[in-house]
């Protein structure tokens, strides 16, 4: 049985899944695009749309796609205004998105010390 | 566990700390351009040293000079550097490295115009050299991690400055705006993408 779940376990290693022994990690933000909009958010207040676009180095549908996912999520605040005639879209960073991090954060720290065998 | 999976959460942190910090500093600082600053420094200290004995208003005149010259190169290395990487000057990090960076440069101007009107020229290498330094360590916060040493080089040489006759203080000034600029802006050119 042992045997088994050890195989397992390495199965799910090997095809990119987790160790069972740490809690399963945060597949919306696993992902690398919205990782750094997290991640970059997490050092501002707010960034505008073209910040994230110029901080991701990517293009607009990219940052689009992906904060909108993040927003259904409840991660990121969206508040959209005019600057002058310019529509302006600033993201911000939630409760919800924050603790997200963290807990992505702690998660791969966790991965590293039971490597290390901690 | 195998390897691959702590190499993994290894490079997402290190991917999340190189976004956080991209994300929060200012980076077009132009290394070129402050090489060039400091050649044109170089230059001004050997055109100044002559008159700093006989004549300090012709000497501050020199290094004014200096200055105008120095903030257009500057100020343009800076754009191109900042258009080449896609960086926005309005961002949240660029205006708080702007804000940090030019008050210590406001104050440095008032105290050398209180200074002249008293006809003191002598202490005016420190004053330079100490307020410069600060602009960099303070905005250096919100920057590449040399801006900060390049600070605490000039405030090093500001010190010196402070217990030395002008024409010493006039080389200090050229060792600061221009030999730290020359190597610091190498530095930033090579490691900095230019």
């Amino acid at each position: 049985m042992a045997k088994t779940a050890k195989a397992s376990s390495e199965r799910r290693a090997a095809s990119g899944i987790v160790n069972p022994a740490v809690p399963d990690f945060d597949r919306l933000i696993h992902e690398k695009t919205r990782l750094a909009i997290v991640s970059a958010l997490a050092v501002n207040p707010s960034l505008t749309f073209n910040e994230l676009k110029a901080i991701l180095k990517t293009t607009d549908g990219n940052v689009s796609v992906h904060t909108r996912k993040l927003e259904e999520a409840n991660y990121l605040n969206c508040r959209k205004s005019f600057e002058g005639r310019m529509p302006k879209t600033e993201y911000s960073l939630t409760g919800v998105g924050r603790r997200a991090l963290e807990r992505y954060l702690n998660h791969m720290e966790a991965l590293i010390r039971t490597a290390r065998g901690e | 566990m195998p390897d691959a999976l702590r190499d993994h959460a290894v490079d997402n942190l290190r991917y999340i700390r190189e976004t956080m910090e991209r994300a929060g500093s200012f980076t077009s600082i132009p290394g070129w351009g402050g090489f060039t600053i400091g050649i044109t420094a170089l230059v001004a200290t050997a055109i100044a040293e002559p008159l700093s004995a006989w004549t300090p208003r012709l000497w501050l005149i020199t290094w004014l000079g200096e200055a105008v010259l120095a903030s257009a190169i500057g100020g343009v290395s800076m754009l191109r550097k900042g258009k080449r990487a896609g960086s926005l000057f309005t961002s949240g990090p660029a205006r708080r490295f702007f804000i940090s960076y030019f008050a210590p440069l406001v104050v440095g101007a008032i105290l050398t115009a209180v200074m002249v009107r008293n006809n003191s020229y002598q202490p005016l290498p420190a004053v330079w050299l100490l307020l410069y330094g600060t602009a960099f360590v303070s905005s250096g916060a919100f920057s590449i991690r040399v801006i900060p040493i390049m600070g605490f080089c000039f405030i090093l040489l500001g010190l010196l400055a402070a217990f030395v006759p002008l024409g010493v203080g006039n080389i200090l000034l050229g060792a600061g705006f221009g030999g730290l600029h020359v190597i610091f802006g190498l530095i930033i050119a090579r490691s900095y993408g230019g």
